[in-house]
């Protein structure tokens, strides 16, 4: 039989209620609280065979403490599972049970699983690592949590695959994944939209995301004397693309020294972008890249100086994740490098 | 209007002396065909090749693949403006040769051609794999421009595919499948109580190689217009786009428009399908606004209900997605969105680049950066060392075995924004 430790708060260990939050990590044998409702539905493949009982606030104001204590605990134990909560809308409870969860799985590398309401703070931020059933606002919800919360703990202890959301009632770890579908996307446009006219409910496959808007930085007042550089998605790099950029989802940028030169030539630079006709490009890259219309403007002391080097990546099913952190990255760099404004050009 | 398609199963195709369908065999004579493509003196030679479903064949680069088609009766030819006259075409009777494609192929025109795996995990994500593919190689003359490379390839494929079925002209098809469409004042009357809905077909033409043809026209900088279902389906629409493999509309999307055959298929009993908008994806912001904004005033010029409007390519016609069906919506007139996604090769960053929250009922066809590993194939068919270069390749991308990774944008539409695929996301 698979042995599963459980951890529960003070509350729900039958020690105290907020009087007892301070309660420090206790180790408990067999199953208490809704660790009783739990086991019995485990089916006689896993029992409970100890139970973790710790103040909220004791976890919350001795965080690594605290979890040293427990993890502890729950190596001593040896189990094939750790399972917590439910945690419903507590925030520290959650917190403790996504944090023991998720420490618990990187250390042991064993199943974990809890089970929390989706705003909870716990559910925010450890959703995308590890299984959080959904539960309801408050304990309540209970009874429907317990046996959503055993089948899906019999399937991570046996090591089964593991379903949609929807199917296996767990909080959604944001990734999207390609499936094959009995009916073409034609036809299920149609079949929507004849929902949609008849006002009849229908699912959408793709809710919008919500954009980060950007505010724009001030206008640089003093351009005359300002450090400018240029930073472009077009692909535009040294001929034999030393880095290896892809042409499509490029997971790098380059950059590259410019500060000799005024001018490119499709002798010394290429187009390496594949979304794009590269043909105007490549005969001459400053079109996208336009280094030979700044030199003119530094030479006639529109801007204080171009920067000595560009920063090139290629936006072509590119990632927003990924074109994100090269923001981030070049960004840093051109503060480094006292660079006032940039000039970013695409294709 | 009615448009029967005469289907024609091919079991098989083989090289022979003369050019004939017999049995679901069709033979094809490489010397004639040759002799009829180079006629396009701009090709220094051509060579042909056979690929079959389950076989251990790779295609690598295709940069269009075609339904062979030819007209047994009606006005016009097919491929009107290439291989036709620019006659009407949609009426009468159009020989088909179903499960059965052309692949075109050869030297590299830019970074945007596909493969297509015969067998392995890669046949999973496209049709195309379980069809049998005549691959013409053309090899254009020394220093011709990419430009007229494109329109080249593009041609000769389109001539194969004319030529292939060609064979059939007389014969008992397997099956008919025929197709009605009243004119819009007729529909009304016949159907006064059925939602009214058109298709937005928003094709891209760009320039630069990211065109679309109507009647052999570069319909790059029209106004929206309109245009009758059934001439779709005998090939007014062709792909002359060299956007990325996994969601360009290649040609044999646009004559197998799996929205307008479905929409048809439902008319007069479901719903009133009125007709087909093409709304042009500008590179412009101005033009993209004055396509979304026309194609809006056409649709309250017919007094439309709903519509469905599907996309071509990624990035920049997302704006032009989000802008038909914003407008629309804000007529009253209810829109169903076609896309695929972009989300990463994890699937957690945002899929799409311009949003709207008007866009509510949205179909995708699949994440294009999911990461694939295509194990080494017997044979290749074109150049392997191009998919180095390819949407969805990388420098790296050709292992010591010979397998091949790839992010699945670079398999001949894998992701096809008409929903020719059965493909979606769902999160997890």
């Amino acid at each position: 039989m698979k042995k599963i430790v459980h951890y529960i708060n003070q509350f729900y260990g039958q020690i105290g209620a907020e009087e007892a939050a301070g309660q420090k990590p206790l180790l408990r044998e067999g199953p208490v609280g809704p660790g009783i409702g739990l086991s019995a539905l485990l089916g006689g493949q896993a029992e409970i065979t100890a139970t973790v009982i710790c103040g909220d606030n004791y976890f919350a104001d001795n965080q690594s403490e605290a979890l040293g204590e427990i993890l502890a605990m729950i190596e001593e134990m040896g189990p094939d599972m750790v399972i917590a909560g439910p945690g419903f809308n507590a925030g520290r409870y959650g917190l403790a049970c996504g944090t023991i969860c998720d420490e618990v799985k990187k250390r042991f590398s064993i199943p974990v699983l809890t089970a929390l309401y989706p705003e909870n703070p716990g559910a925010e931020m450890f959703h995308s690592r590890i299984y959080i059933v959904e539960t309801g606002i408050s304990a309540g919800s209970m009874r429907k949590t317990l046996p959503v919360m055993a089948s899906l703990a019999l399937k991570l202890l046996n090591g089964k695959e593991i379903g949609f959301p929807e199917e296996e009632g767990y909080i959604p770890q944001g990734f999207r994944v390609n499936v094959h579908t009995e009916k073409n996307g034609a036809e299920r446009g149609v079949d929507m939209l004849i929902k949609k006219l008849k006002g009849e409910p229908f699912v959408t496959e793709l809710p919008m995301p919500v954009f980060d808007r950007v505010k724009p930085a001030p206008a640089v007042k003093d351009m005359a004397h300002a450090r400018i550089a240029l930073v472009t998605s077009g692909g535009i790099v040294p001929q034999g693309n030393p880095d290896h950029i892809p042409s499509a989802n490029a997971g790098t940028f380059g950059i590259y020294d410019i500060s000799e030169c005024d001018d490119l030539t499709g002798q010394d630079y290429m187009t390496v972008h594949g979304g794009y006709d590269p043909v105007y490009a490549t005969e001459d890259p400053d079109r996208v890249l336009p280094l030979d219309a700044v030199r003119e403007i530094e030479k006639e002391g529109g801007i204080g100086e171009l920067f000595g080097r560009y920063y090139s990546t290629v936006g072509n099913t590119t990632a927003v994740s990924s074109a994100k952190k090269f923001a981030e990255e070049i960004a840093q760099d051109l503060l480094r490098n006292n660079v006032q404004a940039v000039i970013l050009t695409s294709n | 209007m009615k448009l029967t398609l005469n289907k024609f199963h091919v079991k098989d195709i083989q090289f022979a002396q003369a050019d004939s369908f017999e049995n679901g065999i069709l033979y094809v004579s490489k010397k004639k065909l040759a002799e009829y493509l180079m006629e396009d003196t701009n090709i220094e030679s051509v060579d042909f090749d056979i690929a079959r479903p389950g076989e251990s064949v790779r295609i690598i680069p295709i940069k269009d693949v075609i339904q062979p088609r030819y007209k047994q009766s009606g006005t016009g030819q097919i491929f009107p403006g290439f291989v036709g006259d620019v006659e009407t075409v949609g009426n009468g009777e159009t020989n088909v040769l179903e499960d059965c494609a052309v692949a075109t192929s050869g030297k590299i025109v830019a970074f945007q051609e596909g493969i297509i795996d015969m067998s392995g995990p890669g046949a999973e994500f496209n049709s195309f794999s379980k069809m049998n593919i005549l691959v013409p190689l053309i090899y254009p003359i020394e220093g011709l421009d990419k430009h007229t490379h494109e329109a080249t390839v593009r041609i000769a494929g389109l001539k194969t595919a004319a030529f292939m079925a060609k064979t059939t002209l007389g014969q008992e098809p397997d099956e008919k499948e025929a197709f009605e469409h009243e004119t819009i004042l007729e529909m009304a009357r016949k159907y006064p109580d059925l939602p009214k809905v058109v298709y937005v077909d928003m094709v891209q033409c760009q320039g630069l190689m990211h065109d679309t043809y109507v009647y052999g026209l570069n319909v790059k900088g029209i106004l929206s217009t309109m245009i009758g279902p059934l001439e779709v389906l005998d090939g007014a629409i062709i792909s002359g786009n060299c956007a990325a493999p996994g969601h360009k509309n290649a040609t044999i999307h646009h004559e197998n428009n799996p929205i307008i055959e479905s929409l048809l298929r439902r008319h007069g009993k479901e719903l009133c399908f009125v007709g087909v908008l093409l709304s042009n994806e500008s590179a412009m912001l101005k033009e993209k606004k004055r396509a979304a904004y026309y194609t809006s005033n056409l649709s309250s010029l017919l007094g439309v209900d709903g519509m469905i409007i599907s996309e071509e390519g990624g990035g920049n016609p997302e704006t032009d997605l989000m802008l038909n069906c914003k407008f629309h919506e804000k007529k009253g007139i209810k829109t169903v969105l076609v896309t695929d996604e972009y989300c990463g090769r994890d699937g957690a960053s945002q899929g799409l680049a311009d949003v709207t929250p008007e866009a509510d009922a949205v179909v995708t066809n699949g994440n294009g950066n999911q990461f694939v590993v295509l194990p080494k194939m017997d044979k290749v068919i074109g150049d392997v060392e191009t998919v180095r270069i390819i949407t969805g390749g990388n420098a790296d991308s050709i292992g010591e075995d010979g397998s091949l990774s790839v992010e699945i944008a670079a398999i001949m539409g894998s992701c096809c924004e008409m929903g020719y695929e059965h493909m979606m996301t769902r999160l997890r």
